[in-house]
């Protein structure tokens, strides 16, 4: 299976990237335009600014987080504002549906020698974009409370359950359990992990049709109201923000967390002693029986405008492949995110997004409709977990919606 | 204005349900900012204080981590760390060519609407009412296509017109409504002396006209400086206002942001308010008794 | 004034609103009448760090023909109206054959994004609009008598809430009501309820929005009646004092009559805003409670697929509804024109 021999290359090259570092000679020079937009986390900040550092380009870059709404009309015109925008595969689909961002296959041949293959993101046999970090969510965990509770580190939901309950009932936590529920974006999000665990197809093969109102959707819908039994009250306000900050408060034993925020989670800024020092990670949890572990993988990478001179195409593409060159590795960069680059060093923290690589879990997946169905989700499940229709009427729901809007995109005929 | 003595002296009992109520609309109009201007000093798990609310009093964590129970490192971490100075000039050119245009404009509109007799003059105000209903997002969303064409995206001065646009018809309607309320007599006597219109406009309405326009400034100023809909998606990181700087520091789905660079950032962003509504309250006040919204 | 001067008068703000709202507003119209092409969806291996799927794309090559052909897109007519993400007739009809009791028929319809939305809309309209002016009101009266010296910090107090920036202000109540806030534990000890949650329940979550749009435009209504009770005309006061009248019948036959048109103009600012209402609902992660037009519009705008007709079609429907609610106040506005 080609499929499984690629993703074990991959992970193999994540996990032994500390020895293959090797000195990096050459420095940057690229003549053209360099313009990027981009979500403005620290990890993408570090890549823009060694890119924008090389000589000879005229270099800008716009990174916030509007940057999804901000993309598509800078890259639409002709010549494109941006030469380049940082996307996840989540975000990448509408670059591609608009078609505003070329293939790399020549540049990569000409400039990108160096470019490891597992950094490469290809659609239909052409490289579009150049991955170099990756994120997961996975499992984080109070190691002291599940000690006092007598309990072994859960692996699956329904052993999280599980230990919810003897943490309830043993008076450690009112509610031990965390997630990022909030209505929209976020709960769809944990409607897309617990899916995918569940072994669920979310459309009907080659096609836009969309099926989820099947067994794995309601258990799926089941298991996430289970879990909410053991959370907050306000769990559908907590986005990952507000998680944070009550599992920092030491109200949270158990949770499912983008590998991105453990670092600030296990510092010792904003939570008591007891708390940080006790915080660990552990690999994405597992439900049912499918073996597929219900979490989603996601990288972020570059990807270069298709209505720009290829003089300024070239520069792009040199100046970024240099930014994402093992040069970009130091010590303060090191720590901000799991670099796909050759010379990478994990850290204690980002165990839990390797271990989500290494037990095999998806890809969010890269489909041009995929969004649609994410918004969709995130509007209308929120009746279902207050208690107010079943999980056949939401998901019901979530179907009629996103035809609806399937079918304004030209998705569906 | 003139107050009988009679109509100055309440019942007692009317004068302390008065007093009564007042107290509570001070608190309550007044305690969210004491309690942000308080917490800024705190670090972020204190300000939340999910532990335990008495622990923003206390800042029980911020004697932990930083020594002392008052810290600036939320002040620090935005003007110095994060350039909060520099979003600070941005909403200043911002606002300052926002109220001046937006004045500028709306005052000529306003005395041509207010001395017109025709129909189109009514139809003029109530279409620039009814387009002021379509929700901004829309109308940003549907500004972006175009002006990353004509490259006019991301330039202060083109988010200066877009908010003057936006703010048109409410200028408009004050501006319209003030002038109502000086008497046609004024510049009608002077145009019979031999003034046109411009020079009437100039000699006769220009020197009593001021209170309308200063309350209706404020209310472009404060429409310019808090705006977010707009700024957000119009201009670059790099000319960016204080409103979306301060959104841009409470961090993303997968990554922390930082919340009391938000917070004081918040206190610095504000401050500036204080101290216009300190000079300007009585200009506010004599420019809407002067007639500004009298319908 | 004649037509000439009058043009020369309003052209910089005619010019501004024509290019920047009207011209955007025409555009809107147009682009609710029509829907995306149909793209050419192809099934497609993908591969990257995590390893190769299959998976479907758009076929480029062949969606472009049809791209070039029609730019604004499909011609769909009344469609984006009709659909279920807006007036929904289809479910409706459905909603009204299948349900034997009102009760069913009242959820099933409220199950619909576009009603749900704008149920809420319309009741946080009513209900803020009349206590904005209510309380706006009481403050003006109760600044007014109170003694002359303290008038100045009072205004500037009690002016606090309107000048804070909405996302910002709404977002800061929401921390102070969190369960565990120094509000939230005001509430559960004053409801005597130890899991009492704002952020959980939905007519908690209603009741917080309205409070807080109560809170942040009562200033505004504030200032203006204050202003206005500056003016109000004291020989007629006292001509009505010396007729008998008392307290209450001066309040309500001198000064009322005298800050009326002040109301006019307070509710009709009022209803545009409230109706537009956006921030605390963002602030307040009120979606999974509540959730208003223009939220609706922002999640058409914001996904990874932006849905433009659709917030286009809703953007049309927001403005229409406007439109009429604002009419009384419109005709009333005729009126005085015609009077003038």
């Amino acid at each position: 299976m080609t499929k499984m021999t690629k993703l074990m290359g991959a992970t193999a090259a994540v996990l032994t990237m500390g020895t293959a570092a090797y000195a990096d000679g050459h420095s940057c020079t690229a003549e053209g335009r360099l313009s990027i937009i981009g979500n403005e986390f620290p990890a993408i900040q570090s890549v823009a600014a060694l890119a924008q550092s090389c000589e000879g380009l005229e270099a800008e870059a716009n990174l916030t987080a509007d940057h999804q709404s901000l993309n598509v009309p800078g890259m639409t015109g002709d010549p494109a504002e941006y030469t380049s925008a940082i996307v996840a595969n989540s975000s990448i689909v509408a670059l591609l549906n608009e078609d505003v961002i070329q293939p790399l296959d020549d540049l990569v041949a000409e400039y990108g020698a160096d470019i490891p293959d597992h950094m490469k993101i290809s659609v239909n046999g052409e490289i579009m974009a150049i991955a170099f970090m990756a994120n997961a969510q996975h499992l984080v965990y109070r190691a002291d409370i599940l000690e006092a509770a007598g309990l072994e580190v859960p692996t699956s939901y329904e052993e999280v359950l599980a230990a919810a309950e003897t943490i309830r009932e043993q008076g450690l936590l009112e509610n031990p359990l965390g997630g990022a529920y909030a209505s929209g974006w976020n709960l769809a999000q944990e409607f897309n992990n617990m899916y995918i665990g569940h072994g669920g197809e979310f459309f009907e093969a080659g096609t836009a049709n969309v099926s989820i109102n099947n067994e794995a959707g309601v258990a799926t819908l089941e298991m996430m109201k289970a879990l909410s039994e053991y959370m907050n009250p306000d769990f559908l306000t907590h986005d990952s923000n507000a998680t944070s900050a009550e599992w920092e408060a030491g109200n949270v034993a158990l949770m499912n967390m983008w590998g991105s925020r453990t670092g600030v989670l296990m510092d010792d800024e904003g939570s008591a002693e007891e708390v940080y020092s006790n915080t660990m990670v552990s690999g994405p949890l597992m439900v049912g029986d499918s073996g597929v572990p219900a979490t989603t993988l996601w990288w972020d990478g570059w990807t270069v405008a298709k209505n720009i001179s290829d003089e300024d195409a070239a520069a792009t593409f040199q100046a970024l492949a240099h930014a994402v060159s093992p040069a970009l590795l130091n010590d303060e960069t090191m720590s901000q995110a799991v670099w796909l680059i050759d010379g990478f060093e994990p850290q204690a923290v980002n165990e839990g997004v390797l271990a989500s690589v290494a037990a095999g879990s998806k890809p969010y997946p890269m489909v041009p409709y995929q969004g649609l169905l994410h918004t969709a989700l995130g509007n209308e499940l929120s009746d279902f977990m207050q208690g107010n229709e079943s999980a056949e009427q939401a998901l019901a729901d979530v179907e009629a919606a996103y035809t609806a809007a399937a079918t304004e995109a030209g998705f569906i005929q | 204005m003139s107050h009988t003595p009679t109509q100055r002296k309440l019942p007692g009992y009317l004068s302390a349900l008065l007093t009564t109520f007042l107290v509570v609309w001070l608190i309550m109009a007044a305690v969210p900012f004491l309690w942000t201007l308080w917490g800024s000093f705190k670090v972020e798990g204190d300000f939340f204080s999910k532990a335990d609310w008495t622990n923003a009093l206390t800042g029980e964590l911020t004697i932990a981590e930083t020594g002392g129970a008052f810290t600036g490192q939320g002040y620090y971490g935005a003007w110095v760390q994060e350039e909060f100075w520099r979003a600070v000039m941005n909403s200043a050119i911002v606002c300052f060519f926002v109220v001046t245009i937006s004045l500028t404009c709306s005052t000529l509109a306003g005395y041509a609407l207010s001395r017109s007799t025709y129909n189109y003059a009514f139809w003029f105000l109530i279409a620039a009412l009814i387009f002021r209903a379509m929700p901004p997002i829309t109308l940003v969303s549907g500004y972006l296509l175009p002006f990353f064409e004509w490259n006019l995206w991301g330039h202060l001065s083109t988010t200066i017109i877009v908010l003057v646009a936006i703010n048109q018809p409410f200028s408009l309607w004050m501006m319209t409504s003030f002038f109502r309320n000086i008497p046609k007599d004024l510049d009608e006597s002077a145009m019979v002396d031999g003034c046109n219109r411009i020079q009437a406009f100039r000699h006769v309405i220009l020197p009593v006209m001021w209170p309308g326009v200063i309350t209706t400034g404020l209310f472009s100023f404060l429409l310019a400086y808090n705006d977010f809909a707009v700024t957000a998606l119009l201009l670059e990181k790099d000319n960016q206002t204080m409103i979306p700087k301060i959104a841009s520091f409470l961090g993303t789905t997968q990554t922390k942001g930082n919340v009391m660079f938000a917070v004081a950032a918040v206190i610095s962003a504000t401050a500036p308010l204080f101290v216009l509504i300190l000079f300007f309250q009585r200009q506010i006040v004599s420019g809407l008794t002067a007639g500004a919204v009298k319908g | 004034m004649r037509h000439k001067t009058f043009l020369l008068f309003v052209a910089p703000s005619l010019i501004a609103m024509i290019a920047l709202i009207v011209f955007p507003v025409i555009s809107v119209v147009i682009q609710s009448f029509h829907a995306q092409h149909e793209q050419v969806i192809e099934v497609v291996e993908n591969c990257g760090p995590f390893g190769c799927t299959q998976t479907t794309a758009v076929n480029q090559e062949a969606t472009q023909a049809l791209r070039e052909a029609e730019p604004l897109g499909r011609w769909v007519g009344m469609d984006n109206y009709i659909n279920r993400g807006h007036l929904a007739f289809a479910e409706l009809a459905d909603a009204w054959s299948s349900s034997d009791t009102w009760g069913e028929w009242w959820t099933k319809v409220m199950n619909l994004p576009f009603y749900s939305a704008i149920v809420f809309t319309l009741t946080f309209t009513f209900i803020v609009t009349p206590l904005t002016i209510a309380l706006g009101f009481a403050i003006a009266v109760a600044v007014n008598s109170a003694a002359k010296a303290i008038r100045g910090p009072l205004i500037f107090v009690s002016l606090l809430p309107f000048i804070i920036n909405p996302i910002v202000g709404s977002l800061v109540l929401f921390w102070m009501v969190d369960a565990r806030g120094i509000l939230g534990q005001a509430i559960q000890w004053l409801a005597d309820d130890p899991d009492l949650s704002v952020k959980a329940s939905t007519p908690m979550m209603w009741i917080m929005l309205m409070v807080y749009g109560i809170w942040h435009s009562a200033p505004f209504a504030f200032v203006v009646f204050y202003a206005g009770l500056q003016t109000v005309n004291q020989d007629t006061n006292e001509a009505a004092m010396i007729d008998g009248a008392n307290r209450w019948q001066r309040v309500r036959y001198v000064t009322i009559p005298h800050i009326m048109p002040l109301v006019t103009f307070v509710a009709l600012i009022q209803l545009m805003d409230n109706f537009r209402v956006f921030e605390p609902l963002i602030s307040f992660s009120a979606e999974a409670h509540a959730q208003s037009l223009s939220t609706y519009i922002l999640s058409d705008l914001t996904g990874e697929t932006v849905l433009f007709n659709s917030a286009a079609a809703t953007s049309v429907l927001t403005v229409i509804c406007v439109g009429i609610l604002l009419s009384p106040v419109l005709v009333r506005t005729w009126r005085d024109f015609k009077r003038a």
